[in-house]
């Protein structure tokens, strides 16, 4: 039987669409990391602007931050497909769900993933950060957001069936970003200190192995429920 | 027995606050649950007879016309 | 060689079998709680570090390992139907959830009583404590999400997912007690090595721990009964029951 294009292509193929819906509507891009931003200035402003105690809590700012915008920007993840029908499209087609999922989530960390780890180390000088601790910040984001991303993802496919999804979205996958969050702020820690942190390290990049192999069954899983 | 009095027994060994807080929360939660969960079931039964009871109404309405 | 089991999966049995089954684990529960809370309140020696506060854990270390358990048993009942499509496993476990939320609560709630007395505070952001916190979060994050869906067989389906993947976090909560050093004590029953407990503390602790597990057990088997007749409202012998018990 033709099953038309190939698996890669099908991937390429969506992975580039969902690029350019991106681009043409550039508020998706830069609405998560502008909330990223604002948050992240707002800390100071509350907690008081001693560089002693921002430089403390700096890490757990960024990564609480990064948590926040993720969650904020997944919200959007498969709502204009579900409307539209496409989402049907995608289920029916000949290609395993899975992978199209895998797609589509890639694209949605290039978009909100990315620039906000290239935006985390300024907003790191802002807060005093650690100068040892640069390193792992990098580190644990760009091993952390595809984890993020993965699994928020989960909680966006159960609800996105549901008029009022947002408020459950957030009790649905903050309790799975936790280990996530311990894990990296732990990492900056140490690095801070100038304790080794590759064990950190090890452990996020285990989640993001382990998320990447089972979270786009899960998330097929529920994107069948939630289009039934 | 541990304990040589009843006030004894009460006073916890000082720690009558938190013993007596911590039982007293947990009969109330798992007294809580049990009570709506056995109320439940009746419930749904009345509903559904309810329902049976609507569903008759409509059956002898439509017959009548 | 399951074949057997099968036959259970019909709505009718389940609520049969689970009618007749109640009525065991109730007792069982009742007098394994108060035989086990009895003998710790009242005959358990004194702790000669914690004095007569440590008798908080005889709630609390059965409530924390049920919470566990009970998602556990959550989970693998939302995987039997998602899997094998068995309504009625998706039943048990909406069934279970609300239920495995108050157990959770309990025990945030008693630990932190014991807490007060012991660590000056009522609350520690230690691993275990917040774990458990979180356990509570993941138990209202399936009962919510089961309860948005208009369409239960849906909702059950949604539920069960979210519920395996939950999953993840019992292992972290389990041995997050050696990855984190914090205030809380290590782990006072362990399998292997000789438990550094008194067994005049252990025996109605152990009881407890097995009439929390037996208690769980019932409160399920009712809510189990309720959920089947809910979602089966529209079969004869349903509708039997309704009129026998529902006219007033």
């Amino acid at each position: 039987m033709n099953k038309g294009i190939s698996f890669t292509q099908a991937f390429y193929t969506l992975l580039k669409r969902d690029l350019q819906i991106a681009i043409r509507h550039k508020g998706d891009i830069f609405n998560p990391l502008l909330f990223f931003i604002l948050v992240v200035t707002l800390f100071p402003l509350g907690i008081g602007p001693e560089p002693q105690v921002l430089s403390r809590v700096a890490p757990g700012i960024i990564w609480v931050a990064a948590l926040l915008a993720s969650m904020l920007s997944l919200e959007r993840l498969f709502k204009a497909d579900f409307v539209d029908g496409s989402l049907e499209q995608m289920l029916l087609s000949p290609q395993p769900l899975s992978l199209m999922v895998l797609a589509k989530v890639l694209a949605h960390w290039i978009l909100t993933g990315v620039p906000l780890i290239l935006v985390a180390p300024l907003l790191a000088v802002l807060l005093h950060l650690e100068d040892n601790s640069y390193g792992a910040l990098m580190a644990t984001l760009a091993l952390g957001t595809p984890v993020l991303s993965l699994l928020g993802a989960i909680g966006v496919a159960l609800t996105v069936g549901l008029r009022k999804g947002g408020v459950l979205l957030s009790l649905l996958i903050l309790p799975l970003y936790i280990p996530v969050l311990i894990f990296a702020t732990s990492a900056i820690d140490a690095a801070g200190l100038n304790l080794p942190y590759s064990g950190h390290l090890a452990i996020i990049g285990a989640m993001l192995v382990g998320s990447l192999i089972l979270a786009p069954f899960a998330i097929g899983a529920s994107l069948r429920v939630s289009t039934n | 027995m541990q304990f040589d009095s009843l006030t004894d027994f009460l006073n916890m060994g000082g720690y009558a606050f938190y013993v007596w807080l911590s039982y007293g929360i947990t009969v109330f939660s798992l007294a809580t649950l049990i009570f709506f969960s056995v109320r439940q079931k009746r419930k749904i039964l009345i509903e559904i007879s309810k329902k049976m009871q609507r569903e008759e109404r409509l059956k002898a309405n439509r017959s009548n016309q | 060689m399951w074949k057997w089991l099968h036959s259970y999966a019909d709505p009718q049995r389940a609520y049969n079998l689970s009618g007749t089954l109640l009525p065991w684990f109730a007792t069982l529960a009742i007098a394994f709680i108060g035989v086990g809370s009895v003998w710790g309140l009242l005959f358990a020696p004194v702790d000669y570090q914690q004095g007569d506060s440590y008798r908080i854990i005889f709630i609390h270390v059965p409530a924390a390992s049920m919470s566990m358990s009970a998602y556990m048993a959550m989970a693998t009942s939302a995987f039997i139907g998602l899997v094998w499509q068995i309504k009625s496993a998706d039943w048990a476990a909406a069934a279970i959830a609300p239920i495995g939320a108050v157990v959770t609560f309990i025990a945030l709630i008693t630990g932190a009583a014991w807490g007060k007395p012991m660590w000056g505070t009522w609350w520690v952001w230690d691993a275990r404590l917040t774990s458990e916190l979180v356990l509570l979060f993941l138990y209202l994050g399936v009962i919510s999400l089961y309860a948005s869906f208009e369409d239960k067989v849906l909702a059950a389906r949604a539920a069960g997912i979210l519920a395996i993947v939950g999953v993840i976090n019992i292992p972290i909560i389990k041995y997050s007690v050696e990855w984190w050093n914090s205030l809380h004590q290590p782990a006072t029953i362990k399998i292997t090595e000789k438990s550094s407990m008194a067994p005049e503390m252990l025996y109605p602790l152990l009881i407890n721990i097995f009439g929390f597990g037996l208690m769980i057990g019932a409160i399920t088997l009712v809510r189990f009964r309720a959920e089947i007749l809910a979602r089966n409202g529209m079969r004869p012998w349903v509708r039997e029951l309704a009129k026998a018990e529902g006219v007033k």
